[in-house]
């Protein structure tokens, strides 16, 4: 994964609360091998029934949501589903918390801004795409002309700058997880499965 | 003198290997539950080069696209349940496939053969492993890059949730569960009202609940935003896993209940937020939308969008045209298609045995299948008489599996279909794309299921309980 610091691009409004990750790529979808892109999937029932659907007709790379995006199943292929469409960010009042995780793994930034200023972006994005510039060090966006200044946690900014795989920064701690292991084994020797 | 902690602080630090200064901990896993899921996460290990870490703590079980019913099995689940299976054996993982007589759903089969023990660390790639912390574990659900990192490290990086308690006082009502429960308080907070947080559950209703209703109330802690449910461990939970095929047996056992007799909050621990239930508040509670969060009472009608603030009215408007309801409408008199009895929330045997009490002796009026939560809650189920009830009257009695809880396996509830279901998600296309899911306890499923509409079941119990 590369890591990223500016993001120019467009912005689309998804006017919708709890926009949960069966919605986001619908469990039938799942079992495609991810090199045959999940693009086409993202949100696909919801595009599908509405032919009108912003992101029928917009090149998005922003999406700006309503309260508790991302809540619900585990499943990362929602975060491959928007990336692989092209998406980089999605601003919204709350994320859940496993597709937060997911999102900075993949690149993508969960953004969070109050219900006031996404409820404004979104009168300001109702009547279609906008321009979009996000510097991700700053903690800054300005969308459709409106500057904000987002939250989100520093671990997650450092993961997203640097594009760091967590597997090789852990195997710097090897020796630590393997001497606590003999030492967790040696105190309670029932953590081991039985027979 | 030590600062009182809470059973979540003990955990954490009994798992933290390091401790970055961001404030991010990797934790040690103490098991790593697979299912047809991983093909992601093992496609990672493989392009690496790697190698399951600690396959002996490494357990894969096939559920998500299990058949439950005779016929062709559709070629892309054939192959997800192969991919899972080769993926085990390349890497010497203990595999539960289809034939085996412990398969079963992942949060159901990991407390029945012992492999969740309190105290322990269990993570698996799906969000319901909160499940797990009815046991007083660690349990939370990671996604695929972490499920690849846990196979490659038995461990994984978190970001330490803050604390919160749900204290719920005086006692639930004949006829109303753990499901009513986990829906009450979720439609009170908010689907994203615990977001951030890992809530301990406590006071006299939680000591006073089974193991298996624990288990569907910490099973539905995600539905409310929490990173993940814990319950203090107790005899109940000792008694359960006596026994049991991967559990602490003998001396072994007795030293383990000593340590897991520890595993409780210090009384003066103090948690970041504080949130209290009166049971006697409880109703049977479904829900009416598709978030879980929109859930009320039974006795109670359609909520009116124009009553609302602008945001919530549009959110209340657009699970309404979905569900295909009219506000005003009274929710006993909602009739419904179908119905369904299963998943890691509400598919063990006590559940099945309340479903069975509401349907002895009586016929359903709409169709209805049951997928019991593993091959031994089925077998359990035929041996207690309990299948007989349900297919004398009228339901279908399948396999085990994830089901028509998620229809990844094709058993799906078509567009426009209103099923009553025993299931943890109400989201638009869960069950099916176009279905329409109203989320209840398994005594209230069956219920509908003999009405024909969503119905309170507390008449329907009466003498029989
Ligand atoms: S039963 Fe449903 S919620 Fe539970 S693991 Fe299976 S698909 Fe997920």
């Amino acid at each position: 994964m590369n890591g990223w610091q500016i993001h120019d691009g467009v912005a689309v409004a998804l006017a919708a609360e709890n926009v949960d990750t069966d919605q986001l790529i619908p469990a039938r979808f799942m079992s495609t091998p991810r090199s045959q892109g999940y693009g086409q999937f993202l949100l696909h029932d919801m595009r599908q029934d509405d032919p009108d659907h912003v992101l029928n007709h917009a090149t998005a790379t922003v999406l700006v949501a309503r309260r508790n995006f991302g809540s619900g199943s585990s499943r990362e292929a929602a975060v491959y589903a928007l990336r692989d469409f092209g998406i980089r960010a999605v601003f919204a009042p709350s994320f859940g918390d496993i597709f937060s995780g997911n999102a900075v793994n993949n690149g993508l930034l969960p953004a969070r801004l109050s219900d006031e200023k996404i409820e404004a972006l979104l009168s300001d994005l109702a009547g279609g795409p906008a321009d979009v510039r996000i510097d991700l060090v700053a903690g800054t966006a300005r969308i459709a002309g409106r500057d904000a200044r987002f939250e989100l946690d520093p671990v997650s900014l450092e993961k997203l700058k640097n594009g760091w795989d967590d597997i090789d920064l852990t195997a710097q701690h090897s020796g630590a997880i393997d001497a606590f292991f003999d030492a967790r084994k040696s105190r309670h020797g029932w953590i081991m499965p039985a027979g | 003198m030590t600062t009182p902690r809470t059973l979540f602080e003990k955990l954490w630090s009994a798992h933290a290997v390091v401790r970055r200064d961001d404030g991010n901990t990797l934790l040690w896993v103490d098991r790593h539950l697979v299912h047809e899921g991983s093909h992601h996460a093992f496609a990672k290990l493989k392009t690496r080069g790697q190698k399951v870490a600690r396959p002996g703590l490494t357990f894969a079980v096939v559920d998500h696209y299990a058949p439950t019913r005779a016929g062709v099995v559709d070629p892309d689940v054939a192959r997800m349940i192969k991919t899972l299976g080769d993926n085990a054996r390349a890497h010497d993982v203990t595999l539960f496939d289809l034939k085996d007589p412990e398969q079963g759903i992942v949060h159901v089969i990991g407390p029945e053969l012992g492999l969740t023990l309190p105290g322990l660390q269990v993570n698996c790639g799906d969000s319901h492993t909160s499940t797990h912390g009815a046991f007083g574990a660690l349990a939370f659900g990671v996604g695929a890059t972490e499920v690849a990192h846990i196979l490659a490290t038995q461990t994984v990086w978190q970001a330490q949730p803050r604390t919160m308690r749900i204290t719920v006082g005086g006692a639930l009502g004949a006829g109303v569960t753990a499901k009513d429960l986990a829906l009450h308080w979720i439609a009170k907070l908010g689907a994203d009202g615990a977001r951030g947080h890992a809530i301990e559950y406590a006071g006299a209703v939680i000591r006073g609940l089974s193991m298996q209703g624990r288990m569907t109330l910490c099973n539905l802690s995600i539905e409310g935003g929490a990173r993940l449910g814990l319950i203090a461990p107790d005899e109940v939970t000792f008694d359960y896993l006596e026994g049991r095929r991967f559990a602490p047996k003998g001396a072994d056992l007795a030293r383990a209940v000593d340590d897991w007799a520890a595993l409780k909050s210090d009384a003066d621990a103090e948690f970041e937020r504080e949130e209290y239930i009166d049971a006697a508040d409880i109703a049977p509670t479904v829900t009416w939308g598709t978030s879980p969060e929109e859930a009320l009472p039974i006795s109670a009608t359609i909520p009116d969008p124009a009553a609302s603030a602008p945001g919530k009215s549009a959110a209340i408007r657009a699970s309404l045209d979905y569900m295909g309801l009219t506000p005003g409408t009274p929710i006993n008199s909602i009739p419904i298609d179908q119905v369904f009895i299963g998943s890691c929330t509400n598919g063990r045997i006590e559940d099945l045995r309340m479903a069975a009490k509401v349907l002895a002796g009586r016929r359903a009026r709409v169709p209805g299948l049951i997928s019991p939560g593993s091959a031994k809650v089925k077998r359990q189920a035929e041996a207690e008489g309990l299948a007989l009830i349900f297919t004398e009257a009228g339901l279908e009695w399948a396999n085990s599996g994830c089901s028509m809880c998620v229809g990844m396996n094709g058993d799906e509830v078509l567009a426009g279909k209103r099923c009553a279901s025993s299931t943890n998600r109400n989201f638009k296309g869960r069950q099916g794309r176009g279905a329409r899911t109203h989320l209840m306890s398994p005594a209230m499923v069956a219920a509908a299921a003999v009405t024909g509409h969503l119905t309170d079941v507390r008449p329907l119990l009466e003498g029989r309980l």
